[in-house]
């Protein structure tokens, strides 16, 4: 007799990582939280509350959309919560509820499931769902949030001045703009999420040593947009600074221009994808009407992904090039 | 007989509002169906506009088949398209001129809307007058149908308000409810979603009534590639494709390869198609 079971014929893979689509979930799940606390601490308790409609909103969105389609529960796989919370870190905290739940939906049902759920979308769900509130809803969406880091509560203090994005153009850093260690910290005005570039960096770290993300685009991302801005600005350090620290950058580069599904794979493609982002962000911030660019450009870097991956293919071992092909048939017949 | 042909002709008037919808299942005139849905008063004034230039040259195009010679074919269909539309144009800026002003470019624009010059091609050149003519009403009622729903879609989430008139008469979902200058959506404590009445707004609901109409007809059991229009594609081995009717024909490349192959080829792609 056989023991079948020790003698498992099978195709390749035969060995398999303990990476699975929940365990990285909930790692990005992990390294979303310092952000959640420090927009918790910055904007009150409303901030909670948006964060919460925002991810019940994207797992009943889910649920109800794969049982509508008769299609296995996707659910257990946590990927609706990372969306609900990156949709709700690029919301005000001031935002009404019901269009944040609209938002969960179109990010989950319109973008995510229509294409056919988890690693089928082509942008974003959370960032398009962003863009296509900040075109429904512009009023809305612009109008920044800061209430007093002393006062922990459910009022918020709208801000309807400009956000820090709004306080900085080509003629440098204009007055009345916060300080580069409050924006580093995060006590500003601007979206839940994107304030506090502190423990957005300490979420990134931990996911860049979990090995969940690779640093290469979250570096070239950031590393473009300081040199652009550096020669952009001429040479005016401060508002470099502020330039990177203001703003979606480090939400954007950390968290969704490094998504799987719409993110180019080879290392050389993330390198192109990372100075594209750079490079259109500062181009919207700089000379566009919007203050803000880094939602655009990861979307349009998004669609651009197919491109990015057929150019940068890698060769497969023992390929000769079309060229070198003919030379070795012309050898031969000669 | 004459049972069949009076089935037929039925079939010809009604084929145009669900089964055959121009907009939502042969997408057609796409163009002025993005443009100018954002009011239902624009939507009904176009799909009126259309409908008339449809039914008229459906019916000169088909009393003008056997004379057109094939090769000057859609010049002659553009002549008599503009014709009409030159008409209609002229009789809305006389009697309608605030929806003269609300269609702008897209009522002149109605001679190269591919419903009109699609049902020429594909129908009234190969059918008699009376049968044509019901093409067309089948049609422009499809046309004005889908326009009206998709408009009424968006202006409604747009802007809170529904323009609910033809020809300046009628009244507005506002006045209805005697709100003023506020809308339906903010008396029930919600804003309008002005994405709704924006471009890409005029997609999203555009594509969302494409698969909703899809999937009813997939329901009753109809296969979506069932389309009467004529379609010639070229494969990757360079035979011609026809498509009509829901028949599909290959017709082989003419070359010097052993004709064998060639139509095991072409009976492996019928089979798949």
């Amino acid at each position: 007799m056989i023991d079948t079971k020790k003698l498992t014929v099978s195709a390749s893979p035969h060995q398999k990582s303990a990476a699975t689509t929940t365990r990285i979930m909930l790692d990005v799940i992990i390294a979303l939280v310092p952000a959640g606390i420090a927009a918790v601490l910055v904007f009150g308790l409303r901030a909670l509350a948006v964060i919460l409609v925002s991810v019940v909103s994207c797992v009943l969105a889910e649920f109800l959309s794969r049982k509508a389609m008769k299609k296995e529960d996707t659910v257990t796989d946590l990927s609706a919560i990372v969306t609900g919370l990156l949709l709700a870190y690029n919301l005000p905290a001031g935002i009404p509820f019901w269009i944040v739940a609209l938002g969960a939906v179109v990010a989950i049902v319109v973008i995510k499931q229509m294409f056919g759920g988890i690693g089928q979308n082509f942008i974003n769900p959370a960032l398009g769902a962003r863009v296509i509130l900040m075109s429904a809803f512009p009023g809305r969406m612009s109008a920044g949030a800061f209430a007093d880091t002393n006062r922990i509560g459910w009022g918020v203090d709208t801000v309807t001045g400009a956000t820090p994005m709004g306080l900085v153009g080509l003629d440098g850093v204009k007055e009345g703009a916060p300080t580069l260690m409050e924006m580093f910290l995060g006590t500003t005005s601007g979206c839940i999420g994107e304030v506090s570039a502190l423990a957005l960096l300490l979420g990134g770290i931990y996911l860049m040593v979990r090995k969940v993300i690779s640093p290469i685009i979250p570096c070239t991302f950031v590393a473009t947009v300081a040199i652009f801005c550096t020669f952009a600005q001429g040479f005016d350090m401060y508002a470099v600074a502020y330039e990177l620290l203001g703003g979606g950058l480090f939400l954007g580069a950390i968290f969704m221009a490094t998504d799987y599904t719409t993110s180019p794979i080879t290392n050389k493609g993330k390198l192109i994808a990372g100075i594209f982002c750079g490079v259109v962000t500062c181009i919207i911030r700089l000379w566009g009407s919007l203050p803000e660019g880094v939602s655009f450009s990861i979307i349009l870097m998004n669609v651009f992904v197919p491109y990015f991956e057929d150019w940068t293919a890698p060769t497969p071992f023992g390929f000769i090039k079309e060229k070198k092909q003919k030379k070795a048939k012309e050898e031969t017949k000669a | 007989m004459a049972e069949a042909a009076k089935r037929s002709a039925l079939g010809e008037l009604t084929k145009g509002f669900v089964k055959e919808n121009p907009v939502l299942r042969l997408v057609l005139g796409t163009c002025p169906t993005l443009a100018i849905t954002t009011s239902v008063e624009n939507a009904i004034g176009m799909g009126v506009a259309a409908t008339l230039v449809l039914i008229m040259s459906n019916i000169v195009i088909s009393a003008l088949r056997k004379v057109i010679p094939s090769k000057v074919r859609v010049p002659c269909f553009i002549v008599v398209i503009a014709a009409f539309v030159s008409m209609i144009q002229l009789l809305v800026k006389a009697f309608a001129p605030g929806l003269d002003a609300a269609l702008g470019i897209y009522l002149p624009l109605i001679v190269v809307n591919c419903i009109i010059l699609g049902r020429a091609e594909a129908f009234a050149s190969k059918n008699p007058i009376g049968l044509s003519a019901l093409d067309g009403i089948g049609m422009g009622i499809g046309f004005t149908v889908a326009l009206t729903l998709m408009a009424a879609i968006r202006e409604f989430f747009g802007s809170g308000n529904l323009t609910l008139k033809v020809l300046g008469f009628g009244t507005t979902l506002t006045d209805l409810f005697g709100l003023g200058d506020s809308n339906v959506l903010s008396a029930i404590h919600l804003e309008p979603i002005i994405i709704f009445i924006l471009a890409p707004g005029g997609f999203f609901v555009f594509g969302l009534l494409v698969a909703l109409v899809n999937l009813l007809s997939s329901r009753k059991g109809g296969d979506p590639s069932e389309l009467n229009c004529c379609n010639v594609t070229e494969d990757a081995d360079g035979n011609l494709v026809l498509v009509a009717d829901g028949k599909t024909i290959v017709m082989p490349k003419v070359d010097t390869t052993p004709q064998v192959k060639k139509v095991e080829k072409s009976g492996k792609e019928a089979a798949e198609a």
